[in-house]
């Protein structure tokens, strides 16, 4: 049961193997297990699981069900939960409990699924290593020396140890696709504006997108059929007609032809993951694809871009963080404006603070034009670059992240050398593309390798059927850590 | 041109976070390696680029003028900051004399 599909999972709970009940039972025991060591979860609520667990049971024995009904899913600590702590990893909402929910918690709610944990993260999603946590840092259950990347690290470390046969993450920089690399996993950013952003504590409003992070590909298509779909309560979700993303899953890759962008491949990128990514794409080649070299000339001005817009919109977005109405409020102040400065001096880590300064200093006075609107033009030259290769290609491939995971500590005294960890995973974000990361080997120290798919808006579809055809010819995505039984 | 330590407190004053002498010292250096790395935007031209503000060019969506929230003030307010609701108000210290 540890290592099953969701559709496996799904095909014993109508065949009643076993309930709902039974099946959050293992995963919460395999949480009190393992969570100890790995700091994956921050909040666990057995009960209320069970609960809903229970109501499942009922939902799966009148008939009909939903394919996730009664399946435990694990959610980031940034979707706000009802009656759930949701801390968004932060001091500064430790006491916050949701008094709603994210549509996405509302979506998965609907269809039958259960709460099994909230997931341990960088403060509001700022990092790539998931240390940045005022819940401590999450280990890598592949090497628990390593982080398992981040921001989405404790939903990442909890399917890779088996705690979860899925969750939810967050993406606005490489947040679900990095950490999935890390962890050996599978994982989705969807095209901007596919996933509801309601009730996910905002961090860089164009650029966040949630996304699901799973063992399978297979596995991401049914998450992503319940995560994705209009939603009037956010401003910048697009109304379309609602997509069946397992539809073409077992479609042949003959005559696919995949982008491989040089700038990718370059000086930065290490030897162990560009031999893996390589036979990852010798391997689509086998499978009937045509390799096609393609240039994305503006990459590396994504990073200097990413750290101008992100900030920008973070300290507009956390300035709703003044004690005020909820969240961390300083005990002692002499007057408003000091109770504003101490509740944030205390709420905020040194990641967080460091972020809003930038956002402040590059939204101030006179700075504007050199930076938040040279950063945006930029942009613009970034989806530009992607707009002419997808006139070459279907889907873009290259490494999800230049590096396995590395040593917890390694990067934390330099903050340009941890950005520059999401050098290939920025672009798609600021272009609002499509990119997902799926296992293709493995590197230096046995530690798991990621291979970054980037696809034209809205071809979720057949991103999915282009990881799914690899993960049939291949087993990486099946591989489980030494030392993590199941 | 690098921050001075001056405009580093000026920034953290904008942002409303206090900031002691020692951790504006540190911070000053780690954001002029960022800005470093951010500089490396102006190596390029970009005369006549349109910005890009959104992934999408959406527009806002407009709707009908209805009531459709219902009044959450409880709800709401259960979850303020320890003793700082009293009869339906967020407690703050006095800002007019």
């Amino acid at each position: 049961m540890l290592n099953a599909s969701l559709k496996e999972l799904s095909s014993a709970l109508a065949r009643k193997k076993i309930s709902s009940a039974e099946l959050t039972r293992l995963f919460l025991d395999r949480i009190s297990k393992l969570n100890g060591a790995l700091n994956a979860f921050i909040t666990i609520e057995e009960e209320k699981s069970l609960a809903q667990a229970r109501a499942a049971d009922q939902r799966i024995a009148k008939g009909g069900a939903q394919p996730l009904a009664g399946i435990p899913v694990a959610h980031k600590d940034i979707f706000v939960t009802k009656g759930w702590l949701t801390t968004c990893g932060s001091k500064m909402l430790s006491n916050f409990v949701g008094p709603y929910d994210a549509h996405v918690i509302g979506r998965f709610n609907d269809a039958g699924a259960v709460i099994l944990g909230k997931t341990n993260m960088d403060e509001f999603a700022m990092g790539s290593s998931s240390e940045t946590s005022f819940y401590g840092p999450v280990k890598n259950p592949w090497d628990e020396e390593c982080v398992p990347g981040g921001s989405s690290g404790g939903s990442a470390a909890a399917i890779a140890a088996r705690m979860a046969p899925a969750a939810t993450g967050t993406d606005t920089g490489g947040s679900i696709r990095q950490p999935a690399a890390l962890s050996g996993l599978s994982g989705l950013k969807p095209t901007y504006g596919l996933v509801s952003r309601y009730g996910m504590v905002a961090f860089a409003s164009s650029l966040d997108q949630g996304g699901p992070m799973a063992k399978s590909a297979e596995d991401l298509a049914i998450l992503l059929n319940c995560m994705a779909g209009f939603d009037a309560r956010d401003s910048t979700s697009i109304e379309r007609a609602a997509e069946d993303y397992t539809r073409d899953l077992d479609q042949p890759l003959a005559g696919l032809r995949i982008g491989v962008p040089k700038e990718h491949f370059g000086a930065g990128l290490s030897s162990d993951v560009g031999k893996a990514v390589e036979a990852a794409l010798a391997q689509f080649e086998k499978l009937g694809a045509k390799r096609v070299s393609i240039n994305l000339p503006n990459s590396a001005l994504s990073v200097p871009a990413y750290y101008v817009i992100a900030p920008a919109e973070a300290s507009s977005n956390l300035s709703r963080f003044d004690g005020v109405r909820y969240g961390h409020r300083a005990k002692e102040y002499r007057d408003l404006a000091d109770m504003y400065r101490k509740t944030r001096a205390e709420g905020f880590g040194a990641e967080v603070k460091r972020r809003i300064l930038i956002g402040t200093y590059v939204l101030s006075h006179g700075y504007y034009d050199a930076y938040y609107l040279k950063a945006q033009k930029i942009r613009r030259l970034i989806a530009d670059d992607f707009l002419a290769a997808f006139r070459q290609c279907d889907v873009i491939a290259g490494p999800t992240s230049p590096t396995v995971a590395f040593k917890i500590g390694a990067k934390t005294a330099d903050p340009v050398q941890m950005y520059l960890n999401d050098i290939y995973t920025i672009p798609a974000n600021l272009a609002g593309l499509p990119g997902m990361s799926i296992p293709c080997g493995f590197g230096t120290g046995n530690l798991p390798v990621g291979l970054h798919l980037v696809g034209n808006y809205f071809s979720e579809a057949k991103m999915l059927n282009v990881a799914h055809q690899y993960q049939r010819a291949t087993d990486w995505h099946r591989r489980v850590p030494a030392g993590i039984e199941s | 041109m690098p921050l001075s330590l001056e405009q580093v407190r000026r920034i953290a004053e904008l942002a409303r976070i206090g900031i002691s002498d020692a951790e504006a010292r540190a911070v000053q250096a780690q954001l002029n390696n960022i800005f470093e790395l951010i500089g490396q935007m102006q190596k390029v031209d970009t005369d006549g680029i349109e910005p890009m503000s959104h992934a999408q060019g959406l527009t806002l969506r407009l709707r009908e003028d209805e009531v459709k929230e219902t009044d959450q003030r409880e709800l709401y307010q259960s979850v303020a900051p320890t003793g700082t609701v009293e009869a339906g108000l967020y407690l703050v210290p006095k800002v007019i004399e």
